[in-house]
């Protein structure tokens, strides 16, 4: 190893330029925020816009968010676009548990924000999916435009460059509050 | 060929004489109100009848009149040969709504009974499998009824907030 006097690594003169330094967690992270695989996950009317932002016209593909997962097992993040209904409930917090970590949630629209029209005479309608899982970005919006979405993917990479991989304890998880049948 | 709503309204009639409570040919959208005991036959009649043909059941729904100590129920009827169209309703007491199943006349009947019931309350005698459909498994009560008092919270989970 070639070390100069302040004890820095100096590399060969042919080497200096093919070589690039830096930590192992900024590598991870920029693997991780350029490869965003979504969760397939459309509930109701929001999950046209994000039907949208996936196609030609607004493309998310070129943030490296285009694979859209039909498995939890494969995905690091779960759009959750439309209304969560009770009923549905158990079934989200399932599929949140089964990703995994490092694990992100947008809650995309006024129905997931906080139930939406939903809010006061909606006897069947989640009141927010915080509720019941951590999220990370919120989107607001009825639906909200690609535009929006778009903005809480690039939320979301910047959350993913914060990570460390000896340190996961950034995530603080609620207390089990929902237990699934 | 197609039957005028008043012509419908007297082949009902003339085969199910008092059975027949009310006829409202002339509203705006004529309407008969009939006996829940004669549904099933009556059911059957304008599936069979070849006058009338009713081979499709559009929709059964319901409606809840507290006043009335009353709940309504509504099938609407369509004849996809014959291009007519009929809307019988039964009225039945608040406390204990039954009704006769028409799932063995439409198969289609199914789950608008199951609705019915989930929303309602309206007991469909002789359906297979009267179970909620739209509302998770556990829910209490049924939502569409008027004095329905919506719940606190569910499974722990809050769920007035305002």
């Amino acid at each position: 190893m070639n070390l100069d006097t302040s004890g820095n690594l100096n590399p060969d003169p042919l080497l200096k330029n093919l070589v690039f330094m830096n930590s192992v967690d900024y590598l991870v992270n920029l693997t991780r925020a350029s490869s965003v695989w979504p969760l397939t996950f459309g509930l109701a009317c929001c999950a046209i816009e994000m039907m949208a932002t996936g196609a030609s016209k607004y493309d998310i593909d070129r943030f490296g968010s285009g694979p859209f997962r039909a498995t939890p097992r494969q995905s690091d993040l779960m759009i959750v676009a439309g209304t969560v209904t009770h009923k549905m409930a158990p079934r989200v917090k399932r599929l949140y548990d089964q990703m995994p970590e490092p694990k992100y949630v947008i809650a995309m629209g006024g129905c997931v924000i906080r139930g939406g029209p939903y809010v006061k005479y909606g006897y069947h309608v989640l009141k927010g999916v915080d509720l019941i899982v951590p999220v990370d970005v919120y989107v607001p919006g009825c639906p909200p435009r690609p535009e929006a979405l778009l903005e809480a993917l690039f939320k979301v990479q910047k959350l993913m460059k914060r990570e460390k991989i000896v340190d996961r304890t950034r995530r603080t998880t609620k207390p089990e509050v929902y237990q699934p049948v | 060929m197609a039957l005028s709503r008043p012509e419908i309204h007297a082949i009902v009639k003339e085969r199910f004489g008092d059975g027949v409570v009310e006829d409202h040919p002339e509203a705006r959208d004529p309407y008969i109100v009939v006996k829940p005991e004669i549904l099933e036959d009556l059911a059957f009649f304008c599936r069979d009848e070849p006058r009338l043909r009713f081979d499709l059941l559009s929709s059964i729904t319901g409606v809840d009149y507290p006043d009335r100590k009353m709940i309504e129920v509504i099938y609407c009827l369509d004849s996809t040969p014959s291009k007519h169209w009929l809307i019988a309703k039964v009225l039945l007491p608040r406390d204990d709504p039954r009704v006769a199943s028409v799932e063995k006349v439409w198969r289609t009947a199914d789950w608008h009974e199951r609705e019915t019931f989930d929303l309602l309350g309206v007991n469909f005698e002789g359906h297979h499998n009267l179970v909620r459909i739209l509302c998770a498994e556990d829910w209490e009560g049924h939502p569409l009824r008027k004095d329905y008092v919506m719940p606190e919270t569910y499974r722990g989970i809050k769920n007035v907030i305002y």
